[in-house]
């Protein structure tokens, strides 16, 4: 029996390595969330001032359609050649594997964050008139909402027909919180009215995180070893 | 039991036929809002109907997934007992700290702090006593099913009462978008549910039931800073309701109770029914001799 954080780092290293040879999560998040922002470029003016009120809402929303691509190749990967029965089967803790697949989605989409937002600024002229610095908490908190929950239920659509549909259905109705936080904070940030912090919307999405991590922890080797 | 259940059909119509008279003859006419209020009689005890059956669900879910291990339920067992003396203390706390008590919302009895848990332990252990581990996973989807069809009445009865009050059909108000967001985590259920094959199922669907009400209290948070338009609770909240028409409602809820529990009766039956058809079937599978042909 190995200890759970060497599990971890090893799942997590072979994730990443393999992502990094193959690079097939990267660049289809990329250029899906490229063509989500040149689609929404025709829906609306996006020089107009007011497009500042909606830019929070489009990042995120960007950003969660093209995490799902990543976390749908999550668990497919150990199907082939029955690595996922070969983990069930192994005396490894199923949660510190989870843990490994969940930070490797954190550092996929935040890549994926780190190379698009250039360019929604670019393309949107996007200025923050609050304090950006709070973007960062809420970019972190709410990419680990997404993907925490993701790589959950990704797990569970694995056993279902049609998975790659299945996990949008399953995914968007309860990241509703933690959407709605992220779009808000990243809002009163962009707009920067003094009247309003992003306090309120971050500690909530930490409240989002602490409780579904512990969620997902809690349910994650009943789900994995469902037969 | 047999029986039974074509006498409680009838009592059933009996009661929901009156409830409706007393909704559209006896209960008196809504003094702004005129006879449009009259569908208050509908979407309330709709929503109360749906919120139970979904509340069902969660405690059958949850049963479900601790009851497979005797040390897991165990444990289950003393969280809830722990969860119901704590209500009970926290309500003499608050009446003892003059702070809390001025904390408390308005329309918050400490008497309804003080029973909740209670009344959640005595419902978990009463199902606990009633349905076996996979009897409680039929329980799970007959609740599921009963209750969106219910949250459907809510959702569609809620627009044609605002759109002659309010002038509009729908507005994103916390109560409207909190059970339009219960409604779509229940129907992503159902889904999940026809979807995953047949073995797996239950596990499954039971833990998204778990995250669905780990899910509900952000939901309402975080919609609850938007300006709230729905009306207050009329009972239990700051409203006021004519004792007349509190009695057609709560008549009307009971109609409305009956016939949830009359329906998720019949759906509980045929859940049963089709499990023991698959059963006798996997079984005659595996005593045929091999090779033989039907």
């Amino acid at each position: 029996m190995s200890a759970p954080s060497g599990v971890t780092f090893a799942t997590l290293m072979k994730d990443v390595r393999l992502e990094w040879r193959s690079k097939d999560a990267i660049n289809s998040m990329l250029f899906f969330a490229l063509l989500v922002v040149v689609v929404f470029s025709f829906s609306f003016d996006p020089l107009a001032e007011e497009s500042r009120q909606i830019a929070g809402g489009l990042v995120w929303v960007a950003f969660l359609f093209a995490s799902v691509v990543a976390l749908n190749q999550t668990w497919a990967r150990e199907l082939r050649n029955q690595v996922l029965d070969a983990y069930r089967v192994s005396p490894a803790p199923a949660n510190s594997l989870f843990l490994a697949k969940a930070l490797g989605n954190l550092i996929f989409v935040l890549v994926l964050e780190a190379v698009m937002t250039p360019l929604f600024i670019v393309f949107y002229k996007l200025r923050a008139l609050g304090p950006a610095w709070q973007l960062l908490p809420v970019a972190i908190l709410g990419t680990w909402a997404i993907v925490v929950n993701g790589t959950f239920f990704a797990a569970m659509s694995l056993r279902t027909r049609s998975r790659e549909i299945m996990l949008p259905l399953l995914l968007f109705p309860i990241t509703i919180p933690a959407l709605v936080s992220m779009v808000e904070a990243t809002k009163i940030i962009l707009v920067g009215d003094p009247a309003t912090s992003a306090k309120f919307w971050i500690v909530l999405l930490a409240t989002y995180d602490v409780v579904f991590t512990t969620g997902c922890l809690a349910l994650f080797e009943t789900v994995l070893h469902a037969e | 039991m047999k029986k039974a259940f074509p006498i409680l059909g009838l009592l059933t119509a009996a009661l929901l036929s009156y409830a409706l008279y007393d909704a559209l003859m006896v209960a008196p006419k809504e003094q702004t809002m005129g006879d449009v209020q009259r569908i208050f009689y509908y979407h309330v005890p709709s929503a109360w109907t749906a919120f139970l059956l979904f509340f069902l669900n969660f405690l059958a879910s949850i049963q479900y997934l601790v009851r497979r291990d005797p040390k897991n339920d165990k444990v289950a067992n003393w969280v809830v007992i722990t969860f119901a003396v704590l209500t009970c203390v926290a309500a003499f706390v608050i009446k003892l700290v003059p702070d809390l008590m001025k904390a408390l919302p308005e329309g918050v009895e400490l008497s309804s702090i003080a029973t909740t848990g209670p009344i959640i332990a005595g419902i978990y252990f009463l199902l606990r006593k009633l349905f076996s581990v996979e009897d409680s996973d039929a329980l799970a989807v007959t609740t599921a099913e009963v209750g969106v069809v219910f949250c459907t009445v809510v959702l569609v009865t809620g627009p044609l009462w605002a759109r002659p009050v309010w002038g509009i059909w729908w507005t994103w108000d916390v109560r409207l978008t909190s059970t339009l967001v219960l409604w779509l985590i229940y129907v992503s259920y159902l889904v999940l549910r026809r979807f995953s094959s047949s073995g797996q199922t239950p596990v499954l669907a039971a833990a998204l039931a778990v995250f669905g009400a780990l899910d509900v209290p952000l939901v309402y948070f975080s919609i609850w800073i938007f300006r709230t338009q729905h009306p207050q609770p009329v009972i239990g909240g700051g409203g006021s309701i004519d004792p007349r028409m509190l009695r057609v409602l709560l008549v009307n809820w009971l109609a409305f109770l009956c016939f949830a529990f009359l329906v998720c009766w019949s759906r509980y039956r045929l859940e049963r029914l089709k499990r023991q058809v698959e059963e006798t079937q996997a079984l005659e599978a595996l005593l045929e001799p091999r090779g033989a042909v039907r």
